[in-house]
């Protein structure tokens, strides 16, 4: 099995595995990270979404031989316990999870979203986060987390 | 598990160490003799050292037999124990759901873990309360009533005393008695606030919070490679072929059960995708016929016919009747859990331990250590928290899986999760339902008779659902298999397949009849109350029928109908705050209708009561979207309120998801439903606005809400689409192909 060296969260770590090991069980099991979850295996439903180069990214069908050059951001790299994120505070605050399995996935996308589009409606919020998806029915509660962060980002901010 | 887990090091540290120091006296533990009820879970789990620890070092365990399965419960519970203990919230570990560790409180379902595992701590910390401030009078040679507590400090001037200088001497080793009452709601300081949800602070940062998240010293993956169809028998499968593939630990096959553990867990999807392809089965199309015609079947099925309820008035008015029919169905439905079901197991020394998210692992562990041909005591059961499972998914199944696997990794601990198509193929699904309704209305416009007839397949076959076969899935496709038996049907008043199927309006003539379905084709178990949400779809779309066939508002005929003062109470609520306009019609501009319905129910006619208002839009291609719900909701005392509204909003969501999109589909021999492209779900763009008022009615206990909203979601659903076109939707899922028919 040959070696592939990646950036995670801004480290380089390197890894013995085949080339097409889907960068999820990479992040999972070679190091250790709990953020992205398996959903599905097929990109349906977003619970393993990772950054890679900023933009959201499906980590389940993702192949850690693609990612050479590539910065990727997990959600152990937005914000930690002590110094959480400001979705991460958000989703907190909004208590907007039942199970949770799902919060990485929402977290990730809605990171993606407020970083292009920092003051986003709600439909643009509910139209970014379509693709993943909640079988406790806190959808309500995450877009009003989204909003928060974007609002509480932008006071930091002044705008 | 316990819910204090932050680091890593500390979550397997807890996970894997086993502390049986507490009584864990069960029901057969128990002497013969017959002996005082006690309240709630204390019932069968008397010895308050199996609830409760006070440790000298200021911090307080309680434990407890229900699990934390992403609708609150330990939160509430800390928050239960806190107020009757007297400690801050912040002091209070829970530790939960353990066959080594805590109380058997059976499963964690029926939305009763705040009825049973609550009101067991209520009065067993009020008990311990009490024991340590009649200590601390000893001790100070003072008077009981003369003593303050708070925080654990005990007060009595010039001296103190604190539960931790006490807990060495303090012997919690004895019966429970109840005699020591609980607080009045009026001393209540945590209890009935919306404390944030103790698990959350590790799911949004990465910490290790699911099972899925466990990694043991030198674990190994495993995944399970099921027949294509339920009673497929395997013929032949090129075990030699995925022996030799890179990183494969093990391959195991018995009889029809396949399974294989690897190093890496990409190596163990290769090797299970390299067996599933050289497998070779005998499958026979034994499955009902889909669509239409399995609702025909399911009425020609043999089965079990019970008079669940009959009641015939002594003076039965004689004049002249109209009547009413409608028959309403249900497709089979999944749980579609967001994480495939996962577990993880060890044999060492002959004995099992398997770390689950099953939401009963004292049954579990019965029906594991009959699958696994082992005595009960060589097999323990720890919960540990997955994805949200809404009932019986394939959480048991793959417990089993994980155990039969570890059998052939040399002592090595697998963890092995089931790929997305193993849980939709595999999970037992809510059962497809038929409900024929008819009744009878009066000169007088009110309902004088009313027949409610259910046919069902099972909606328990959970572990111990019978005690003569088993309910995990592998011991049945072993060579020499465990198999299942057929499960009963739970008595009324809480029932099963007749869950809600007797109405709490008072119809002075009523027949309520089931026919149990105990040949199941397709494998159904407990989605989320059961036979509840046909049930009430049925019942609460054909009261509106009843109501529209008398002219009558829909609020009105309801409440003429309803004596008890609390459903009146939520039904009345949820008109008004939902502006509700008696007598409104439908409003059909353009290129949709909107429409507006009402329905309740009291789960199991034992929980929380319920109502709920939807406004839908319909249009011409017959899409419904439900635009806003409005709901109203009775639990007694509320010990969480926002705990409270995520359970009734996120049950609205999920029922009108099954409601609009969901079927499970199959052909005569498979289940073709494997990914989500086959099922549908909600999407943030489907969701509906959600609003809910409680009831609170801190004198009353507290009732269930776990199940509260899915069935008056369903029928508020149909009522409104019936609001907006005139047309009677009864056949679920209400697709845009099937109300393009309807309303065309």
């Amino acid at each position: 099995m040959p070696d592939y060296t990646l950036r995670v969260n801004g480290v380089s770590r390197t890894v013995r595995t085949d080339a097409d090991t889907p960068l999820l069980y990479v992040l999972r099991n070679d190091l250790e990270m709990n953020g992205a979850k398996f959903g599905c295996g097929l990109a349906q439903c977003g619970a393993c979404t990772v950054h890679i180069d900023g933009r959201a990214a499906r980590s389940c069908v993702t192949p850690v031989s693609s990612l050479a050059g590539k910065n990727v951001t997990t959600l152990e790299g937005i914000g930690t316990l002590d110094k959480l994120h400001p979705l991460q505070k958000a989703f907190l605050d909004e208590q907007a999870a039942q199970c949770g399995y799902c919060t990485n996935g929402m977290i990730m996308s809605a990171k993606a979203l407020l970083d292009a589009n920092p003051k986003p409606t709600e439909a643009q919020i509910k139209t970014a986060l379509a693709g993943n998806l909640c079988r406790c029915g806190s959808h309500n509660r995450i877009v009003r987390a989204v909003q928060r962060a974007a609002s509480a980002a932008n006071v930091a901010k002044g705008a | 598990m316990t819910t204090t887990t932050l680091s890593r090091r500390k979550f397997l540290k807890q996970s894997g160490v086993i502390v049986a120091s507490f009584s864990l006296a069960g029901p057969a533990a128990i002497a013969q003799q017959a002996r005082a009820p006690l309240p709630g879970g204390l019932n069968n789990n008397r010895m308050l050292d199996g609830w409760i620890r006070i440790n000298a070092n200021g911090r307080v365990t309680i434990h407890t037999g229900k699990c934390e399965i992403g609708q609150g419960i330990l939160t509430a519970l800390a928050q239960i124990a806190a107020d009757e203990l007297d400690v801050a919230y912040e002091r209070i570990d829970m530790v939960s759901a353990d066959t080594a560790r805590t109380p058997d409180e059976g499963m964690t379902a029926g939305s009763l873990s705040v009825e049973g595992s609550g009101t067991a701590l209520r009065f067993a910390c009020a008990e311990v309360r009490g024991m340590l401030l009649a200590a601390a009078a000893q001790k100070l040679n003072i008077a009981v009533d003369k003593l303050s507590v708070a925080d654990g400090a005990i007060s009595a001037s010039p001296t103190r005393l604190t539960y931790w200088d006490l807990a060495k001497d303090l012997n919690l080793k004895r019966e429970a008695t109840a005699v020591a009452k609980p607080k009045p709601a009026s001393q209540h300081k945590v209890i009935g606030k919306s404390m944030p949800r103790r698990d959350f602070p590790a799911k949004v940062s990465g910490g290790a919070a699911f099972v899925q998240d466990m990694r043991l010293p030198g674990m190994v993956f495993g995944r399970v490679v099921r027949p294509p169809s339920y009673r497929a028998q395997l013929v032949s499968v090129d075990e030699a072929a995925a022996k030799a593939m890179p990183g494969v630990v093990a391959v195991m096959r018995d009889g029809s059960f396949i399974a294989v553990a690897a190093e890496r867990e990409e190596q163990a999807i290769k090797a299970a995708q390299a067996l599933r392809a050289s497998a070779k089965w005998n499958e026979t199309p034994d499955l009902s016929p889909s669509g239409a015609a399995l609702y025909e079947h399911l009425k020609k099925m043999p089965s079990r016919d019970s008079v669940i309820k009959s009641v015939t008035p002594v003076n039965a008015s004689g004049g002249k009747v109209t009547s009413v029919e409608a028959e309403y169905t249900r497709p089979f439905q999944a749980h579609g859990s967001i994480g495939p079901s996962c577990a993880v197991a060890q044999l060492k020394d002959g004995k099992y331990t398997v770390w689950t998210h099953s939401q009963g692992v004292f049954p579990l562990r019965t029906d594991l250590a009959k699958a696994l041909k082992t005595p009960i005591a060589n097999v323990t059961c720890t919960h540990v928290e997955s994805s949200g499972c809404y009932g019986h998914n394939g959480a048991d199944d793959a417990a089993c899986d994980a155990a039969l696997l570890a059998r052939a990794t040399n002592g090595r601990p697998v963890k092995l999760q089931w790929m997305r198509e193993d849980e939709f193929g595999w999970e037992p699904f809510g059962s497809a339902m038929v409900i024929k309704m008819q009744a009878q209305l009066d000169e007088a416009k009110n309902i004088v008779n009313w027949q409610h007839e259910t046919w069902s397949h099972p909606h328990s076959t959970r572990p111990t659902s019978n005690p003569a076969g088993s309910f995990v899935l592998g011991g049945w496709h072993l060579a020499d298999p465990v198999p299942a038996a057929v499960p009963n049907n739970s008595p009324q008043p809480s029932g099963a397949a007749d869950r809600n199927a007797v109405p709490l309006y008072d119809f002075p003539r009523q027949n309520i009849l089931l026919h149990y379905l105990t040949d199941m084709p397709v494998r159904t178990s407990a989605l989320r109350t059961l036979g509840a949400y046909a049930n009430v779809f049925a019942l609460e779309s054909f009261i509106d029928e009843a109501a529209l066939a008398a002219g009558v508002d829909p609020v009105e005929f309801r409440l003429r109908h309803m004596k008890n003062p609390r459903a009146r109470a939520v039904i009345e609520l949820a008109a008004q705050k939902s502006n509700w306009k008696p007598n409104s019609k439908g409003n059909g501009a353009g290129n949709e209708s909107k429409g507006r319905g009402i329905a309740f129910a009291q789960y199991k006619n034992l929980a929380c009561y319920c109502a709920v208002v939807a406004d839908v839009t319909v249009d011409r291609a017959g899409n419904v979207k439900v635009t806003r719900a409005v709901s109203t909701v009775d639990a007694g005392l509320a010990v969480n309120p926002d705990g409270i509204i995520n359970q009734i909003e996120g049950g609205i969501i999920q029922s009108a998801s099954w409601t609009l999109k969901e079927q499970v589909k199959f052909d005569r021999q498979r289940i073709t439903t494997r990914s989500w492209a086959d099922y549908p779900i909600f999407t943030f763009n489907d969701v509906p606005a959600v609003e809910v008022h409680i009831i609170n009615m801190p004198n009353e206990r507290s009732l269930g809400v776990g199940e509260g909203s899915q069935g008056p979601t369903v029928a508020a659903i149909a009522n409104a689409i019936a609001n907006a076109t005139g047309k009677r939707a009864r056949d679920l899922p209400f697709t845009a192909e099937k109300i393009r028919q309807l309303t065309a």
